[in-house]
């Protein structure tokens, strides 16, 4: 076992004993001070995932910002928590639930750092292959025009092209990217937009981006429904 | 070298699990403090010491950024515990 595994069950621990901890004290000023906590330990974990940026805007917000707010807040609720009835089972079966099915989401990911992973034998090679945009070695610059699907479809009649580069074994797909690979048009890019940021943001990480908009939209509908002007009720 | 850098960071996370307790445990707001406090320190020696482990010292500014923001979060809950304000 590596050293970097143990030192991560050993830092997820922690943060598992701190999160009991934060649900299970009375004081709200204690649950703020435990959370603190919670995000200095998260952010080692991010740090030991090797996710700097991550563990950055965790130190910032976690541990800083969000502990000063909810200080802020204290001043003007009480000091203890309402006694609750001890375990609200909808929620924790809604918890288990989510949890279950977010490990069944794991099985069928790749091991970390393997070389044989999808995503190194399809999309970075179409997109490292992506000539639209880019500059090639005559230093002809290839650049993004509207056209039509068919246009694009009949502009690929060049064979220099190889991706997905090397398929040895199992030629069953019919044809190189006739596939229309993974359901793109047959085009240069493959259906992304040149630009890289875009390309990035829409088509590499497409669900990365829908479940941040999607985080960030129950956010403000939240902020919405607790900020709104309530009628008054006589 | 590498093995250095290993125990230095079990012993870390051996000190905060030590804190850790103090935290949950603490009878008064102050130990629990003057934890956060602490347990804050040692991450930012935490977080150079990953670094070098890793064999990336380039983002030992996370570990600025740490002292700094443990310190803001500190001063906040103090003020809070002493006058009932944040002002």
């Amino acid at each position: 076992m590596s050293s970097f595994l143990l030192i991560d069950m050993i830092l997820l621990g922690l943060a598992a004993v701190v999160a009991i901890g934060v649900i299970s004290v009375r004081s709200l000023l204690s649950a703020t001070m435990l959370g603190g906590i919670y995000s200095l330990l998260m952010a080692l974990i991010w740090q030991n995932m090797n996710a700097v940026d991550v563990a950055f805007t965790e130190a910032a917000v976690g541990a800083g910002i969000s502990t000063v707010l909810l200080v802020g807040t204290l001043l003007h609720t009480r000091r203890e928590t309402n006694q609750s009835p001890a375990i609200h089972w909808p929620a924790l079966l809604t918890v288990v639930l989510t949890g279950s099915f977010l490990i069944y989401g794991t099985v069928d990911m790749p091991d970390y750092g393997d070389a044989s992973a999808p995503i190194h034998t399809g999309r970075v090679q179409q997109l490292l292959g992506q000539r639209v945009g880019k500059v090639d070695n005559e230093g002809v610059h290839h650049a993004w025009t509207y056209s039509t699907m068919a246009e694009q479809s009949v502009e690929r009649d060049e064979p220099e092209r190889s991706f997905p580069p090397e398929r040895s074994h199992g030629e069953d797909h019919g044809g190189d990217a006739e596939a229309g690979a993974h359901g793109h048009p047959n085009d240069d890019f493959k259906g992304h937009s040149p630009n890289t940021v875009t390309s990035l943001l829409a088509a590499y990480r497409g669900y990365d981006t829908m479940y941040e908009t999607a985080v960030i939209f129950t956010a403000g509908m939240a902020m919405v429904l607790l900020l709104r002007r309530r009628e008054e009720r006589a | 070298m590498g093995t250095v850098l290993t125990i230095t960071m079990f012993s870390l996370m051996a000190s905060i699990l030590m804190t850790l307790v103090r935290a949950l445990k603490g009878p008064t707001s102050y130990d629990r403090i003057l934890s956060v406090n602490a347990i804050g320190t040692t991450t930012v020696v935490g977080v150079v010491v990953m670094g070098f482990l890793k064999g990336r010292p380039d983002f030992l500014d996370l570990a600025v950024v740490y002292a700094l923001v443990n310190f803001v979060a500190t001063v906040a809950i103090l003020r809070f515990v002493e006058q009932r304000r944040l002002g």
